[in-house]
């Protein structure tokens, strides 16, 4: 049995004529209303326990409304949710807090909120307090704890006591570094546990490294539900997307989704990586010069051209990028016809394993104004260690090392 | 109403510390804190024994005090205080409490019982004011102030009845919210609180006892002032539309409150 199944789910806000007929209808007269506005529809999935889901779209696709229909505040207009088990929400951290009162008490108040009852609290009070790390302001009014301590507070309560189901919001953004990693190792360790994650965030970096799953969402409905990388490539087109632009999705050999988007003025010819003596290879060793070789062909004249590369490891995470505005390399003026070539050239100081390069032909810094071609996938390539010592990481720092005694 | 009463004894421990908080920070960084709890209604008292009967030392048939007309008029008051407060929280309860409805999960009922709870604080506090006054205005109150038990009930039944009904409103209709207060106003003054209601001629007698709140205030004047036994038949009236309108007021509730979070 899954842990959460949501099946054909909808959400209508309904307007009526008047809102007597609204009141009507309450008491079961059959009142049609004038407007439906369906803000979502036909949302279906399933949760395994212990598994991550990142949850993407753009602002207005949907996903608060579907995160709050999940949680139970909001009642779906059509279909069902099911869930087995305790839901726990970071949605919005603090909420319900009274200034005038202190960390304690907003504790005791906060977990009651949460259904718990005092003897519950008190038993897990300690470990709160300890996680919190606010010292003596635990007992101190509210209002004289700065946003990152109430923030503190607020992730310490709601994550007290491990639920089945753990909602994450971007809220995890607030507070000082050293907290950010103390509550992802938390929510790590629940996953551990077995503690499912749904998590909504626009940080592709945060999905990629958090969840084992993701879906998109698009004017209230799922237009896409695979791994992480997939589906953050394909959110990565969404949101350049203009008029003209087309995505589309390749299947790669080893089964591997390419995702492609742009509006094709200028295409890519050919991605290459050479090794010093102009040779095409797969195989690169660390810290070895190579050439990164673009060949662009500009299909309609363009005001200005900036090829851009990002360098990702297996599990989509950028280990490094740029492009040829940030590098002072543009090319203005281009003519259909043009072809332009482009050669990077640099030492791969990146540690074992298998890498991919995305390519990006646009305008400005970023892609998110005029989208050319956007090329995931573009090219894969191994590191393999030939000639130095064992290391472990993405990035090759060789070290000098002496020791004394 | 079985589930209701289940899901506010689970929930017993959040109602009791949300009333406790609520006056943890009404009177935190005062320095009396809660002594003003008691001063507050004691000088609304007060003011209205001294002044109000000094001032109009009209006497009241039936009643050998010098204080009479005070005695008369705070009973009334402190019926129709209850009553009044009971639906001006409940009018804007769940749209001072949305942002909370829309974000977290909780039994909704607990908000009216919130409301409720910490009114009925209020109340017997100003309850007790009123019977320290009484006595040094040297008029204790008969055995029957124990009608007061029963009295409250029907006051709070009428009181979130009438709240949960309007409250509901409010939250689609928002005039309700600035209507009710005007309405609440008005009925204040067609309740013999001020003045007694052998004064109202005939006619407008007969519409003034439509007024569900007549029989408690009477009921009051008599067990507080007069020291007879209310009139039980009229009471039981009022308490009998008093418990159909929290029926009404939980059924609209329940009905609602799905179609509450998408209009907030």
């Amino acid at each position: 049995m899954s842990l959460l199944s949501v099946d054909n789910l909808g959400k209508a806000y309904r307007s009526y004529r008047s809102e007597w007929q609204r009141f009507a209808s309450w008491f079961g007269l059959p009142v049609k209303p004038r407007e439906e506005h369906w803000v979502l529809r036909h949302i279906s999935f399933s949760i395994e326990p212990g598994e991550a889901i990142g949850i993407v779209g753009q602002n207005g696709a949907g996903k608060s409304t579907l995160l709050k229909m999940i949680t139970g505040t909001l009642q779906p207009t059509q279909g069902t949710v099911q869930v087995n088990g305790r839901i726990a929400a970071i949605l919005e951290l603090g909420m319900g807090f009274n200034p005038e009162l202190t960390g304690r008490q907003n504790v005791y108040h906060a977990a009651g909120l949460m259904g718990f009852p005092a003897e519950r609290v008190n038993s897990a009070m300690a470990d709160i307090e300890a996680f919190a790390e606010v010292g003596e302001y635990f007992d101190e009014p509210v209002r004289t704890y700065s946003s990152g301590m109430q923030m503190r507070v607020a992730f310490s309560v709601a994550t007290a006591f491990r639920p089945e189901i753990l909602i994450v919001d971007e809220a995890l953004s607030v507070g000082d570094a050293y907290f950010q990693h103390k509550s992802f190792d938390r929510i790590r360790e629940f996953q551990e546990q077995g503690t499912t994650l749904l998590f909504v965030s626009h940080d592709p970096a945060a999905i990629r490294s958090l969840c084992s799953r993701a879906i998109l969402l698009e004017t209230g409905t799922i237009i896409k539900d695979g791994t992480p990388e997939a589906v953050m490539d394909f959110y990565n087109a969404l949101i350049a997307e203009k008029e003209n632009t087309c995505i589309e999705v390749r299947t790669l050999a080893g089964g591997i989704a390419q995702t492609l988007s742009g509006t094709y003025e200028a295409s890519v010819q050919s991605v290459i990586l050479q090794n010093a003596a102009g040779v095409a290879i797969e195989f690169v060793a660390v810290g070895e010069v190579v050439t990164l070789r673009i060949t662009v062909r500009v299909n309609s004249a363009i005001p200005e051209l900036v090829v851009g590369y990002q360098i990702k490891d297996r599990l989509g995470q950028t280990v490094f990028g740029t492009n040829t505005f940030f590098l002072g390399c543009e090319q203005v003026e281009l003519n259909g016809g043009d072809v332009a070539e482009y050669a990077f050239r640099f030492p791969a100081n990146i540690g074992i394993g298998s890498y991919s390069i995305a390519v990006a032909l646009h305008t400005t810094d970023t892609h998110l104004a005029h989208n050319y071609e956007w090329r995931d996938h573009a090219l894969l390539f191994n590191v393999v260690n030939i000639s130095h010592p064992t290391f472990i990481g993405v990035a090759w720092l060789p070290p000098d090392v002496e020791s004394t005694r | 109403m079985l589930g209701f009463t289940r899901t506010l004894w689970a929930y017993r421990g959040f109602v009791i510390s949300s009333i406790r908080n609520e006056f943890v920070s009404r009177f935190a960084r005062s320095r009396l804190g809660g002594v003003w709890m008691v001063i507050n209604p004691l000088a609304q008292v007060a003011i209205y024994a001294l002044i109000l009967s000094n001032v109009l030392a009209a006497k009241l048939p039936g009643i050998d005090n010098q204080y009479a007309y005070a005695l008369y008029l705070t009973s009334g008051i402190l019926a129709w205080s209850l009553f009044a407060e009971i639906i001006g929280r409940c009018l804007t309860l769940f749209i001072d409490n949305g942002n909370l409805m829309k974000k977290m999960l909780f039994p909704r009922i607990t908000m009216p019982m919130i409301v409720v709870g910490s009114c009925l604080l209020n109340y017997t506090l100003l309850f007790l004011a009123v019977l320290v006054v009484f006595a040094l205005l040297g008029h204790i109150p008969g055995w029957q102030v124990i009608w007061i038990i029963p009295l409250t009930a029907a006051i709070v039944a009428l009181g979130v009845g009438i709240g949960l009904v309007l409250g509901v409103m409010n939250v689609f209709v928002r005039d309700v919210g600035q209507v009710v207060p005007i309405v609440i106003q008005a009925l204040f003054w067609f309740t013999p609180i001020v003045y007694p209601i052998e004064i109202v001629p005939d006619g407008l007698r007969r519409v003034i006892e439509y007024n569900p709140m007549v029989p408690i205030v009477s009921a009051y004047h008599d067990v507080l002032v007069f020291g007879n036994e209310p009139e039980v038949q009229q009471v039981a009236i009022t308490a009998a539309v008093a418990i159909g309108l929290m029926l009404l007021g939980l059924f609209m509730f329940r009905r609602a409150a799905p179609e509450m979070v998408d209009a907030l």
